[in-house]
């Protein structure tokens, strides 16, 4: 796959974000002291970028540790960042996939995320790459959500399962992974219904979906893919807490990175619950989806 | 750690009690405490340091009132501040053209529920007597032009249909002209999610605006956005001139700091909040009252007039009547479920309580009120009448019908033994107006 241009991409997606906070610290790199005075355009620059108060404070007291032993520059505090913010990092493989069968993954998230939109992205990239993908509308609780996901079907030219409005998601679910094992899907994409991570009954519902695939097709679903807006704040981190007890999150799609938002709450996420983002969304086309560089997106932070 | 600014800020005033005057040092300390609480509710950072500074101005050195400790001072330094960023007390209201129609436009990033809020808002308005007509102009996502005409309908609203094949200027055009032929007073244009930097879009809004000249231009927000909400609020406002803004998804827990950040940087008011996923669930927002949750003293007022809404009115009066007779039956005890169970899921009700806020879902027993609510179904009129009838096979029948056990129904029977009995303690309380006991204060009043 061509590395490079993704990476550009992710650098496009990226290239505001980049703006901002290296406003804060590009106005550093060229002092030859770190003041409590640049530190604190640093904290605000952090904070801008929802990186949390939490981990900000943690950086600066790095920072601040290590500016009394040596003398730090701008360029040297650029390194610091960098590496305290990746070292808290976990390194997690992608999950292995079944060795034979269909490889299952559940897309979740709260309601306006971007979950059918990622869904959508993704079967037409894996399309792209050869696979026999199928896209499951399991969402039949929001209106119109299903011809939203079949739209994207089209799109991507991918196999489409779908039941009325209003129908149990749990039946349409099992539904599709005995279609997907009969008809030899490579992939099963399964859009799952918009959840507030507070309303216990709609996360008892999502474990259930779950425990429903696993019947079917043993170890599924194999990824479960959490969907954030990277406009959210501090609260992402509270809603992955909640997902992941509903169903084991493998990974973090991050969306809308191609506003001025940050989505800095992602590296909490990653930190504390070891869940790394697989992919980022950059737009509304099609192929506005990017595979996920870390090196790449803490450079592109600290521009 | 914790996760909520009012817990945190409890935490603060614990250590602030029972002191005689607000000293630098505690000052301090509490204030680095409410920072740090009030970015993790993701206010933002430039209105967090405006809000801290004021505070620490007014609050050192103050002699303490009288009435209050200094916890409970900084606690009102902090509160008359956070009401003054959020405009003060009382409900702003809509702004209606003095000649129909009303153009409303709802506006904002992807996702952040527009659709939805359209539809809510509709029914709100529709609810107060208005006659709105909603047309939707999301032309670019797929199936929200459908997505909205159907919620309409289930809401019992008209909305202007199309197939999404002309630019949203045409679209509008057309729909205004068709909602004033038919003599609809206020229309709700639903426009598509986009980027506040993406000049195109923003130009076609620009368009919208120009042609019909809208009342209301409403921005919709998530309520748990981050930082960014001063950047992309403050773009719309700019490029568009808002006139207020509306703060979705306040049903899940995040402590909505964006909306200072909203009102900070684009001076409009929020207007109403979404709390559900029911077109129902649309509120008038009160200042006050999202600024006692975030600092934790409870929803106390929300909460009693959503129980006056849903409870009604000759229902209670009749029920009064039932109490003071002592007939209440097992029928009136399931209406009273029933009633409860309309307010909405229970979280949602004690949340509003004070010191309830961290109250989950799962930790209240909702399916006991609908299984309570089977039990009495299974009955028969006269069993409700006169639950002692209920003998041995009669239970056997009524577990069956309602799936429970015969010990679930015991135990109701127990349990309605013990509130009728705790009824007619109260009533006879009443009667020797046992108000300076503290048992009923309303009939000593009544006199």
């Amino acid at each position: 796959m061509a590395f490079a241009s993704l990476r550009k991409k992710l650098a496009q997606g990226l290239s505001r974000t980049r703006e901002s906070i290296s406003t804060g610290f590009q106005s550093m790199l060229g002092r030859k002291k770190i003041d409590e005075e640049s530190l604190e355009d640093l904290e605000a620059a952090m904070l801008s970028a929802d990186i949390g108060p939490l981990l900000t404070e943690q950086v600066l007291d790095e920072v601040r540790t290590r500016a009394r032993k040596e003398a730090v520059d701008g360029e040297g505090l650029r390194s610091i960042i960098k590496d305290v913010l990746m070292n808290g990092l976990p390194d997690v493989p992608e999950p292995a996939g079944p060795p034979s069968g269909p490889r299952v993954c559940f897309v979740v998230g709260i309601n306006g995320g971007g979950k059918t939109t990622s869904v959508g992205k993704l079967a037409a990239r894996h399309r792209a790459a050869g696979r026999k993908v199928m896209v499951v509308a399991a969402d039949t609780f929001r209106t119109a959500a299903i011809e939203q996901l079949e739209t994207w079907a089209t799109r991507a030219d991918v196999d489409l399962v779908k039941r009325d409005h209003g129908a149990d998601p749990s039946s349409v679910v099992f539904d599709a992974l005995e279609a997907a094992k009969a008809r030899g899907n490579d992939l099963v994409l399964v859009d799952t219904a918009g959840r507030l991570h507070t309303k216990s009954n709609l996360m008892n519902e999502l474990g259930k979906l779950a425990r429903v695939a696993a019947r079917v097709i043993p170890d599924a679903p194999h990824d479960v893919l959490l969907v954030v807006d990277a406009t959210t704040g501090q609260n992402g981190l509270t809603q992955a807490k909640e997902f992941s007890r509903a169903a084991a999150l493998t990974g973090v799609v991050l969306t809308k990175l191609d506003g001025t938002a940050k989505g800095g709450v992602a590296l909490s996420i990653h930190r504390e619950l070891g869940v790394p983002i697989r992919y980022v969304g950059v737009g509304e086309q099609v192929d506005d989806l990017l595979e996920f560089d870390r090196p790449g997106f803490v450079d592109s932070l600290l521009g | 750690m914790l996760d909520n600014l009012s817990e945190r800020l409890q935490g603060v005033f614990k250590k602030l009690r029972g002191q005689g005057r607000v000293s630098e040092a505690v000052l301090k300390e509490s204030l680095r405490e409410i920072r740090m609480a009030l970015l993790e509710a993701d206010v933002n950072i430039a209105v967090v340091k405006e809000l801290l500074s004021k505070v620490r101005e007014q609050a050192l050195g103050q002699e303490v009132l009288q009435s209050l400790s200094p916890g409970q001072q900084v606690i009102k330094i902090v509160r008359d501040e956070l009401l003054t960023l959020l405009g003060g007390e009382g409900a702003a209201k809509l702004d209606f053209a003095s000649k129909p129609p009303t153009v409303v436009m709802m506006v904002g990033l992807q996702g952040s529920g527009k659709t939805t809020s359209t539809v809510k808002l509709g029914k709100l308005l529709k609810k107060q007597g208005r006659y709105p007509y909603l047309i939707p102009a999301d032309i670019y996502r797929p199936a929200a032009i459908e997505q909205l005409v159907r919620l309409a309908e289930t809401a019992g609203l008209k909305a202007y249909e199309h197939d999404g094949s002309r630019t949203p200027l045409e679209i509008a055009r057309d729909g205004v002209v068709a909602a004033r032929k038919s003599g609809f007073d206020t229309v709700l244009i639903d426009t598509a999610g986009r980027l506040h930097i993406d000049d195109t879009l923003m130009a076609e809004l620009d368009g919208l605006k120009a042609e019909f000249g809208p009342q209301e231009i409403l921005f919709v927000a998530d309520s748990m956005t981050g930082q960014d909400a001063v950047r992309s609020a403050g773009e719309f406002h700019k490029a568009l001139g808002l006139t207020g803004a509306v703060l979705t998804k306040l049903d899940g827990d995040s402590r909505g700091g964006a909306a200072l950040s909203i009102r900070h940087v684009t001076g409009v008011p929020i207007k109403f909040v979404g709390t559900g996923e029911r077109p129902d669930d649309f509120e008038t927002f009160h200042p006050d009252r999202l600024v006692s949750r975030i600092l934790g003293m409870g929803d106390v007022i929300s909460l009693i007039e959503k129980a006056e809404e849903t409870i009604d009115e000759k229902e209670a009066v009749k029920l009064e009547q039932k109490l003071r007779k002592n007939t209440f039956d097992l029928e009136d005890f399931r209406d009273q479920l029933k009633m409860v169970r309309k307010m909405g899921p229970l979280s949602s009700v004690v949340g509003m309580l004070p010191g309830m806020g961290a109250v989950k879902e799962a930790d209240l027993d909702t399916g006991a009120l609908v299984r309570v609510i089977a039990i009495v179904d299974s009955m028969t009129p006269k069993e409700r009448q006169y639950p002692q009838i209920l003998n041995g096979k009669r239970k056997k029948r009524v577990a069956r019908g309602s799936g429970q056990s015969v010990q679930e129904i015991n135990r109701l029977l127990k349990q309605f033994a013990q509130i009728k009995k705790m009824m007619k303690t109260l009533q006879t309380q009443k009667k020797r107006g046992g108000g300076r006991r503290g048992g009923g204060k309303l009939p000593f009043f009544r006199k």
